[in-house]
């Protein structure tokens, strides 16, 4: 019988040049081409494929400073939410996957909601997006993999056009996880997820019923992105000193430096955006 | 070694058995089933382990070891008498084990201990809490003896107790939770849902009961072989179809048109996975397990094949 997988339900093709090219993701693929997390090679070539258009084609998307990523290893990459739903994080996916050689895989921490949706639970963790506890980060941490970390949460995505370019509260966890396992923060920015769904409005009542955090309107009803600009600026790694254990104080003072890099870095593509800046004079370091 | 194995009329009892008989040791089983032709070495006590009979056993033949596989669930026994055999059981066998100077004793527990839910983690490790008491009340009962059993170390320090949490097992038996589950030919799934399954094959769970007793380990660890595979390809290898029922529809059929009848709870089982951390058991024992996951799956379609040959 045939596998009734999410994507199979629509037949997506495979472009084989994007499926020779997952398979040249370092993971500890067995001979099924399985993750020993359940995340399955076939559904990844099927969803870079998908994505490849969204990225090449529908979206004008312009990634500055990718050689920041590291190539293995360890690493989170922290950045903002821009944008009703995760557009940011689908994104920065396709970017690790089409513009480092070898492809990384970016694996984001998702919502707790996300688990409890049939079809969506299984799609989500078939291409490596699990649930965002700190035991689950700590384990592919250690297990030298790269972690996709949006300290705002869903509040970041819930942000309406108007505040499209502001951060708001962070929290702290990211930071103590990085000091336990001393995992370098890969700050970057998300520019252009406002102009691309711009929420005039979030229903979260409607949203309790169908059991997720908040549905996101714009001025055309549905969230659906328009084929905007969209910039991804990755800055140099920070390394954080000290330890998990220390005080609040002294976390929070790691947690502002972080976000202070990712604000400048917004400034930066916003900039260039709006002409005031060429693209050589970028500051990512 | 003098060994008693509770529950060795099972299918993991007789290999545990067979296996410490082939290294050396004397086998005295205790076991409500019967055995009728048991190997040389074994002696087997047809007796419940929280009667008199059973505790005769410890204070007449003074065994060294004790392996305690006697536990039951709730696919295998309906009765209000369940909690009674898994806590009172466990409790009246580590009870005869101080009284009677048994040296060490091993604790087969499950990993369902760790429960199965929407917020679980990853990926378990000995250190945390149990969660199927609330997500899979039918469960409590084998939590409790889990942890009753781990209690025994600062109880009874002078026992080296280790309590083994098993991942499901599988293979020529066909004994066990998940190869009842796949026992017909049509399986039922949760549409929209493929967990990852975590088993281990029937030999490799008996070698390594064996290995932590040898090892003289002390500590709850948990158990495993390869890693887990999704439960659609399981059903697929293992020669049967899958049934992706919607959760709403499934529900209300449980126990009807040769679906198995599960308490609710255990849906959350077949919804979502419970993979375990095993790293901490291979490092005490050294135990390497010798089947992988392709060879394990073969070897139960293979005996399902010819089982169901031999009834026609």
């Amino acid at each position: 019988m045939r596998r009734l997988i999410p994507a199979s339900f629509i037949p997506l093709p495979t472009n084989p040049a994007v499926a020779q090219r997952t398979s040249r993701i370092e993971l500890p693929w067995n001979r099924h081409g399985v993750d020993p997390y359940g995340i399955d090679q076939r559904e990844l070539a099927r969803l870079y494929t998908l994505l490849g258009f969204f990225y090449h084609r529908y979206f004008d998307v312009k990634v500055y400073g990718t050689e920041n990523i590291p190539p293995r290893g360890r690493a989170m990459l922290v950045g903002n939410h821009s944008g009703g739903w995760a557009l940011d994080a689908v994104m920065v996916i396709a970017s690790l996957f089409f513009e480092r050689d070898p492809p990384r895989l970016g694996q984001g921490m998702a919502e707790k909601f996300i688990q409890r949706m049939p079809f969506l639970a299984w799609f989500t963790s078939l291409i490596g997006q699990f649930l965002g506890i700190p035991e689950n980060a700590v384990r592919l941490l250690e297990d030298e993999r790269l972690l996709l970390v949006f300290p705002e949460g869903a509040r970041g995505t819930a942000k309406l056009y108007r505040d499209r370019d502001s951060l708001v509260g962070f929290g702290t966890g990211f930071v103590r996880l990085a000091l336990q396992t001393k995992s370098p923060i890969v700050p970057f920015a998300f520019v252009g997820g406002g102009e691309a769904i711009p929420t005039v409005a979030n229903l979260y009542g409607l949203g309790r019923f169908f059991g997720v955090p908040y549905i996101p309107v714009t001025p055309w009803g549905a969230a659906i992105p328009l084929p905007v600009t969209l910039q991804i600026l990755y800055g140099a790694p920070i390394i954080l000193e000290g330890s998990p254990d220390d005080t609040d104080d002294v976390i929070v003072g790691h947690v502002e430096r972080v976000k202070r890099r990712i604000a400048a870095l917004i400034v930066q593509a916003r900039e260039v955006r709006d002409g005031k800046r060429r693209e050589s004079d970028l500051e990512l370091g | 070694m003098k060994v008693v194995v509770t529950g060795i009329a099972g299918a993991l009892g007789r290999e545990v058995a067979s296996r410490l008989v082939g290294k050396g040791h004397e086998v005295i089983g205790i076991d409500v089933r019967p055995w009728y032709h048991p190997p040389d070495g074994v002696r087997v006590v047809q007796a419940d382990i929280r009667k008199r009979p059973a505790e005769d056993v410890f204070r007449t033949m003074r065994p060294d070891a004790m392996v305690h596989m006697a536990t039951v669930t709730h696919l295998t026994h309906r009765s209000k008498d369940r909690f009674r055999i898994n806590l009172g059981g466990t409790q009246a066998v580590f009870d005869h084990c101080h009284a009677y100077g048994v040296k060490a004793a091993v604790f087969v527990g499950r990993h369902t201990y760790y429960g199965a839910g929407p917020d679980s983690a990853l990926c378990h490790t000995e250190a945390e809490p149990p969660m199927a008491v609330h997500t899979f009340p039918e469960l409590s009962d084998l939590v409790a003896a889990d942890l009753y059993a781990g209690s025994a170390l600062w109880r009874y320090p002078a026992i080296d107790t280790s309590v083994l949490r098993l991942c499901y097992t599988l293979g020529p038996l066909r004994q066990g939770t998940l190869a009842a589950f796949l026992r017909g030919p049509r399986v039922p799934t949760i549409l929209g849902f493929d967990p990852l399954f975590h088993f281990i094959h029937e030999y490799d769970a008996a070698d390594s009961i064996v290995c932590a007793l040898e090892s003289r380990l002390r500590g709850v660890y948990n158990v495993s072989g390869p890693p887990p595979m999704p439960l659609s390809v399981i059903v697929r290898e293992a020669g049967r179809t899958a049934v992706p029922l919607p959760e709403m529809l499934l529900r209300p059929l449980l126990g009807r048109f040769g679906l198995p009848k599960l308490p609710p709870g255990a849906l959350e089982h077949v919804k979502y996975p419970i993979v375990i951390d095993s790293s901490a058991f291979r490092k005490a024992t050294g135990f390497a397990h010798r089947f992988d996951e392709d060879a394990t799956i073969a070897a139960f379609r293979e005996a399902q094949a010819s089982g169901a040959k031999n009834v026609t």
